[in-house]
């Protein structure tokens, strides 16, 4: 009696073709990454990309070990902290890895979108690519700031109160929408509970989608790269990109190396300066969370500071909210608003080259605003660059299509 | 590449270099200052953590004069034994008060009710003090105190005006009188007088000298410091070794990377 043919398969190529015929393994390897073509001339800037996906299982992985031993209550979170900075077996290596992780995150997201703003990433036809991407982001806030709560120093306390406060300017449903938020008359323990489950199950359900998301987009157009030339467009006799390049092994290779240098400067954070100066722990948050006093300033953690400095530049609260609402939001446009024949910057004319420049600075320069007090020559360097952030979206549309230089066919790139 | 690669670290010796001696020449300043504690804002308590017998004094300072009213709460005694080479012996003996375990965490026998009565506040944990507030603050609170007898403790201090806590340390250090001087200045085109710290004077002496009770402020922050972190020492020797590897590792990294674009044209 013959076999059937399945059994045929199963016994000539043993275990690898028998899971192959049931799950498409090979073929998603040879789908997603050895034939794969990425283009050949990335730079340093293509790095973060992967080092976001680095650093997100950093923090899953770290943040599951950090849940066995935190115990979520305005009685016990604290305690639970400091018993796993003290007495769990290497519980300080994970906690530092975990809150070092989260500054690491957004530095390495916003290198990434700042590679997006020089080569034009989010240009058709990669528009929802980038608004994944932006979703991600607005993901990633959320869950930062939810997390920022757990520990319940003082500052989570207080961040969480002038935070969850700005959905009170809302008009209208304010007020009723922040006792909905905080589950009490104030931040207390039930906001802190909900902020738990927040932070550990719905958002990273949430990012894990997201980013899903957000490759899969990146795989249907392929990724752009420093000349924004659609390396598609030309073609060899055998069907593959000219200028394109296995991901696997060229930019597996290569991102280990990337992935490497990454650890280094992580682990001199996490080793010698955990805290990093206040700036990724802040001192106030080594005191447990008091309703009866206040910190002398209170500042949200370095990442969310340019907006913040965008809220404090407008003497109306709710006008401040509204602002700094639209900083955020303002980044799902671009796409729209860049109107330059060229997508990379090397192509672009010099308008351009100035607006992402003073961008740049102006985000920088909120940013260490953000963290000072609301007074003085503060207030008014704030309010300057604040004008210039929004102007550098705002008159996009104007200046990005003036003064581009023709693109070359194909991409440059010297061999080393 | 190789001559660029020596140039940075040239220029990274050359800024390191000036970095000591401007912190050196910086210190020496900071000592004239110290004398009369007109500078007192700027003293920095520079102690190393890894100093075990500093922690050690520091530990029985704490224990002789802070934890009649203070606790480390999230300290065990065992844990401050092995940290610091305490045989167990020496601290059931010279440490522990009476009825406690080694497996006890460190924690006053003052009731915080009464203390909140007598003080005004119940003093506050003091295990992550040097971290909430930074070991600096620490050191200037216990150089600052002088005699103010508008205040119900007799005693006020320059780094926490209007302190509720007492000068507990008086007797070792002696007591204080500030000086003031009245500074006039205009601010916004109106002229406002001021009573500005100018420098301190020994009213009455303690029984150590200038020197030691600055040693012995020293040793207690270094011990406060340690009880902050406990797992710092053993965080930065570890950190020097992954570092390490992490070099290696990325160099074998690039070395792999470099073999496979070789290809690359």
């Amino acid at each position: 009696m013959a076999a059937n043919s399945a059994d045929t398969a199963d016994a000539k190529g043993g275990l690898w073709a028998w899971i192959n015929k049931r799950l498409p393994v090979t073929e998603f390897i040879r789908e997603q990454l050895t034939g794969y073509y990425a283009p050949k001339n990335f730079n340093i800037w293509y790095f973060f990309g992967s080092l976001a996906l680095v650093v997100l299982v950093l923090q899953l992985v770290t943040g599951i070990f950090l849940t066995m031993f935190y115990k979520v209550g305005e009685t016990t979170s604290f305690d639970s902290v400091e018993y796993i900075m003290r007495e769990v077996n290497f519980g300080w290596l994970i906690r530092y890895l975990h809150s070092t992780g989260a500054s690491a995150f957004f530095i390495v997201v916003y290198l990434h979108m700042f590679r997006a703003f020089l080569y034009g990433s989010y240009r058709k036809p990669r528009e929802l690519l980038w608004l994944f991407g932006m979703a991600v982001y607005l993901a990633l806030m959320a869950e930062a700031f939810m997390g920022y709560v757990l520990p319940w120093g003082n500052m989570s306390f207080w961040g969480a109160q002038v935070i969850v406060n700005l959905f009170g300017t809302i008009p209208g449903i304010g007020p009723v929408l922040v006792e909905w938020i905080r589950g009490d008359y104030g931040i207390a323990d039930a906001t802190l509970n909900r902020f738990f489950a927040l932070h550990v199950v719905a958002i990273p359900l949430g990012l894990l989608l997201l980013v899903a998301l957000h490759l899969v987009a990146l795989r249907r157009t392929g990724s752009n790269n420093p000349d924004g030339i659609e390396i598609k467009d030309k073609v060899g006799p055998d069907g593959k990109p000219l200028d394109g390049i296995p991901f696997h092994p060229y930019y597996t290779v290569k991102d280990v190396v990337g992935i490497a240098v990454f650890f280094i400067l992580l682990a001199i954070i996490v080793f010698f300066v955990p805290t990093f100066g206040g700036l990724f722990l802040e001192a106030p948050n080594f005191e447990p969370a008091n309703p009866m006093s206040t910190p002398e300033h209170i500042a949200p953690v370095w990442y969310f500071t340019p907006f913040y400095a965008i809220l404090r530049a407008v003497p109306d609260q709710r006008m401040g909210a509204l602002l700094m609402f639209f900083a955020v939001v303002v980044f799902l446009f671009v796409p729209w608003l860049d109107r330059s024949p060229a997508k990379s910057i090397r192509y672009k004319g010099l308008p351009s080259k100035v607006a992402l420049t003073l961008f740049a600075v102006s985000f920088v320069v909120l940013g260490y605003l953000g963290l000072q007090p609301a007074e003085g020559l503060y207030v008014v360097l704030a309010r300057i660059f604040a004008v210039i952030y929004f102007l550098f979206f705002i008159l996009m549309p104007w200046y990005s299509p003036i003064g581009a230089k023709p693109v070359p066919e194909r991409v440059v790139y010297h061999a080393h | 590449m190789r001559t660029e690669v020596r140039r940075v670290a040239w220029a990274a010796a050359l800024l390191l270099a000036a970095v000591a001696g401007g912190s050196g020449w910086a210190a020496a300043a900071e000592e004239k200052a110290a004398a009369d504690g007109a500078d007192w804002q700027h003293w920095h308590v520079n102690t190393d953590v890894t100093d075990v017998a500093s922690v050690q004094r520091g530990a029985r300072n704490f224990v002789s004069y802070c934890l009649g009213c203070h606790s480390l709460k999230y300290e065990r005694w065992s844990r401050l034994g092995t940290d610091l080479a305490i045989p167990g012996d020496l601290l059931q003996k010279e440490l522990l008060p009476p009825g406690d375990k080694t497996s006890d965490y460190i924690l006053t026998t003052m009731p915080a009710a009464d203390s909140a009565n007598w003080f005004g506040k119940t003093p506050p944990d003091l295990t992550l003090m040097a971290r909430a507030r930074g070991k600096d603050y620490l050191y200037q609170l216990w150089k600052t105190y002088y005699v103010d007898p508008t205040r119900p403790t007799g005693v006020n201090n320059l780094r926490l005006p209007a302190i509720a806590m007492p000068h507990v340390l008086s007797e070792l250090e002696g007591l204080k009188t500030a000086v003031f001087k009245d500074v006039t200045r205009t601010e916004g085109g109106q002229t406002v007088h001021e009573q500005v710290f100018d420098h301190f004077e020994q009213a009455a002496p303690g029984r150590l000298t200038a020197a030691e009770y600055d040693g012995f402020v020293r040793d207690t922050v270094n011990f406060l410091d340690y009880v902050s972190e406990p797992t710092q020492a053993a965080r930065r020797s570890l950190g020097v070794w992954v570092v390490l590897f992490l070099l290696l590792f990325t160099w074998l990294a690039w070395m792999m990377k470099h073999e496979y674009w070789k290809d690359v044209h």
